[in-house]
């Protein structure tokens, strides 16, 4: 290993841990230079788009829950929205509540598994969670207690955590009663205590000093925090729908990836996520998350990447504010599904993974067997501005060891809480001074 | 804490969607216990810290579909005193496997657009295909509880009592109505091996295979029922084929109903075109 300095040398991480997926990643300084840095994501493709093809319309959103167990809810969700577009069915609003009560669930599952398990140890110089809870093991049984709280609202709406097993195309197959529903109030209402604790434990971290130059990408919607639905909007004056934002998508296959890189026509690189959302939706915040945001010391609009943790946090407060105001508004949709008898056309569904926008679209025969898939995850739309944040920091952190440099630039990465198994459809990380 | 007198476990992912080693990180209330009853020596999704084998107990998830897996695979078993497979991808090949029924070249071209970046074999196979296994946990995904049954008898030397029966009896156990009897709701109860605790029936819907083969699964009787209840040849094939699709007996049952389905004139089973190879 070579010594901290402004020389020539490559910094490596094979095996990026503590995030969802096999990646590794590069970074070549050369007289001081940061000239190239590379996300490499080495995740076996699995050919999702292919496979779809001759299924039923129905299938799509049980087979594509299995790109990924972090986000099941997100790839159904979106699978659903897509075909039923192609179909012209729309469902009614109670099947649409039930729908963002269950992905509130993921959200509160998947951001307290990044930010306890995966996110914190970082901030903390702990290699893992179990290492962090031999300091502070209340801090980890919260995360625990939230993230088992998340679990809980999956398994109540959706039948299971990990990949659901009762959401269909058209809505649900069972509607769950209004007790079973209730039942999840008491432990929301801790779990979103538990939530505000984690805004103020986060906000207390040491964050180095980037800035990154983002353009924003989220979904917005006039009356409710973007979680199931929403127009596709920017920080540089998009404002679109999601078939119009699938158009505009451009994927370019590089050599060290099998995750497709994705570029917006016309205007390059951009950025999904906590970041993005919170930056584009702040009218639909709800006050609790909106007044623990200022407690935290986060303006309307935070471009410090490390500070994600915090956004994320917040966005632990919207789902168990958004979810407790649907648990007590449930009433059971009847019936659970709408029909969605099959129709030829292309439809486009984008929904908002805890990661990131995800969409979907698919084309469709008469009978309802898929021509064309086209899957389009968070992490792929992010992998430039990735690249971009680690060209960023690696410059900043030059006078780092190789080793600190190494583990800051791994953390850029989780910044983003990127899943490369959704990617390849993704982590090991080098850098390299020569 | 002494790391050294603790035996080791580790986690390997290979092609897979990692929902199996998160129901690992899902057993919150154990998660802690069981980080100080072993050493947690690798889990990349987990920890920064690796620890050079061999392990006690290795757990793999995912299936091998590339050249470079199918070596690395090989190194996984010489460091692993006891490697159990968990979940449809590492016992089966998973949702990936349907490749096996289809031209690879079609596939690669479909998501790629210059396959030669991507190293990928024809086939997704199970991990058992290339390395002996131990003891294989079914499930797509697989059940904590199982999972830490399996994890508690490694540990004891034991084998894990984990039922081979059939979903049927977990739907008797609860007390569901019966899907496909009182609705006719096709169903793969009957063949297909318990541990979800029958959680499709339970929402009004037919189980669709998730945790592979029971023991003695008869699918060409409930294929008959199928059928004779008015399911399409071509639908009951793809029924049979999703994540489990490369296990024998669902295997044979696709493939068996895809060539009835293109006898009676249907090409569109997905993802083959015609029978497969």
């Amino acid at each position: 290993m070579t010594h901290g300095g402004n020389g020539n040398r490559t910094i490596g991480v094979d095996g990026l841990a503590r995030v969802e997926g096999e990646g590794s990643l590069r970074i070549e300084v050369h007289d001081g230079q940061v000239v190239d840095v590379a996300l490499e994501i080495f995740e076996p493709p699995r050919y999702f788009e292919a496979l779809l093809r001759g299924r039923r319309h129905t299938e799509a959103p049980d087979i594509t829950a299995r790109i990924c167990g972090i986000c099941p809810v997100a790839y159904q969700m979106s699978a659903c929205a897509a075909i039923e577009a192609a179909c012209g069915v729309e469902v009614d609003d109670r099947i649409t509540a039930l729908r963002r009560l269950l992905y509130c669930g993921e959200w509160l599952q998947s951001h307290a598994l990044h930010v306890y398990l995966l996110h914190a140890p970082d901030f903390l110089g702990c290699a893992d969670a179990v290492e962090l809870a031999e300091r502070d093991r209340a801090a980890v049984t919260r995360g625990l207690d939230l993230k088992r709280t998340g679990n809980l609202v999956m398994a109540t709406i959706g039948g299971r955590a990990v990949h659901p097993v009762n959401v269909r195309t058209g809505g649900f197959y069972r509607a769950p009663s209004v007790a079973e529903v209730q039942g999840l109030a008491e432990p929301l209402r801790r779990a979103r205590d538990a939530a505000l604790a984690t805004v103020e434990w986060v906000s207390g971290f040491e964050f180095p000093d980037v800035e990154g130059d983002y353009r924003f990408v989220a979904l917005h919607h006039d009356t409710n925090y973007p979680i199931e639905s929403g127009r596709v909007v920017s920080s540089d004056g998009l404002d679109t729908t999601p078939a119009g934002f699938a158009d505009l998508v451009v994927e370019e296959h590089v050599a060290r990836s099998t995750a497709l890189h994705a570029r917006l026509a016309g205007r390059d690189a951009y950025l999904t996520g906590p970041l993005a959302r919170y930056a584009l939706n702040q009218a639909t915040l709800p006050a609790v998350a909106r007044e623990a945001a200022g407690r935290a010391g986060l303006g309307p609009v935070c471009t410090n990447p490390f500070r994600s943790i915090v956004v994320r946090s917040v966005e632990l407060v919207v789902a168990c504010e958004e979810a407790l105001r649907l648990v007590a508004a449930y009433e059971p949709p009847e019936p659970p599904a709408r029909d969605v008898p099959p129709a030829a056309g292309a439809g486009t569904g984008a929904t908002e993974a805890p990661r990131g926008l995800l969409f979907h679209r698919y084309v469709l025969d008469a009978e309802g067997f898929i021509e064309e898939a086209r899957i389009v995850p968070p992490t792929s739309q992010n992998q430039l501005t990735i690249e971009a944040d680690l060209a960023l920091v690696a410059a900043g952190g030059l006078d780092l060891s190789d080793a600190d440099l190494s583990w800051r630039c791994e953390q850029a990465v989780r910044n983003h809480d990127p899943c490369i198994s959704c990617a390849a459809h993704f982590l090991e990380v080098a850098v390299v001074r020569s | 804490m002494n790391g050294a007198e603790r035996p080791t476990l580790a986690v390997f992912k290979f092609a897979s969607c990692d929902g199996c080693q998160l129901s690992l990180l899902d057993c919150e209330d154990e998660l802690l216990a069981l980080a100080g009853a072993v050493r947690i020596a690798h889990f990349t999704e987990m920890s920064r810290t690796r620890v050079e084998g061999p392990y006690d107990v290795a757990l793999v998830e995912g299936s091998i579909s590339t050249p470079e897996d199918a070596v690395r695979i090989v190194e996984v078993r010489a460091a692993s005193r006891r490697l159990v497979t968990i979940g449809a991808c590492a016992t089966a090949g998973g949702i990936q496997g349907l490749r096996n029924f289809a031209a690879h070249g079609e596939y690669l071209g479909t998501v790629y657009a210059h396959p030669e970046y991507v190293s990928s074999l024809e086939t997704s196979t199970p991990i058992a295909d290339h390395v002996a296994v131990d003891y294989e946990l079914h499930g797509c995904p697989i059940d904590r509880g199982q999972l830490l049954e399996v994890l508690t008898a490694a540990l004891a030397g034991r084998r894990p009592v984990i039922a081979g029966h059939s979903v049927c009896q977990e739907c008797k156990g609860r007390g569901t109505v019966c899907v496909l009897v009182a609705r006719g709701t096709p169903c793969l109860g009957p063949v297909t091996r318990a541990g979800c605790g029958a959680l499709c029936p339970a929402v009004d819907r037919g189980c669709f295979g998730c945790f592979g083969p029971a023991d003695t699964a008869n699918t060409e009787s409930l294929g008959g029922r199928l059928v004779g209840d008015g399911l399409a040849p071509a639908d009951l094939a793809r029924l049979f084929r999703t994540f489990n699709a490369n296990a024998g007996p669902f295997r044979e049952a696709s493939l068996a109903q895809e060539r009835v389905a293109v006898s009676l004139g249907s090409t569109r089973v997905g993802p083959s075109r015609g029978v497969g190879r």
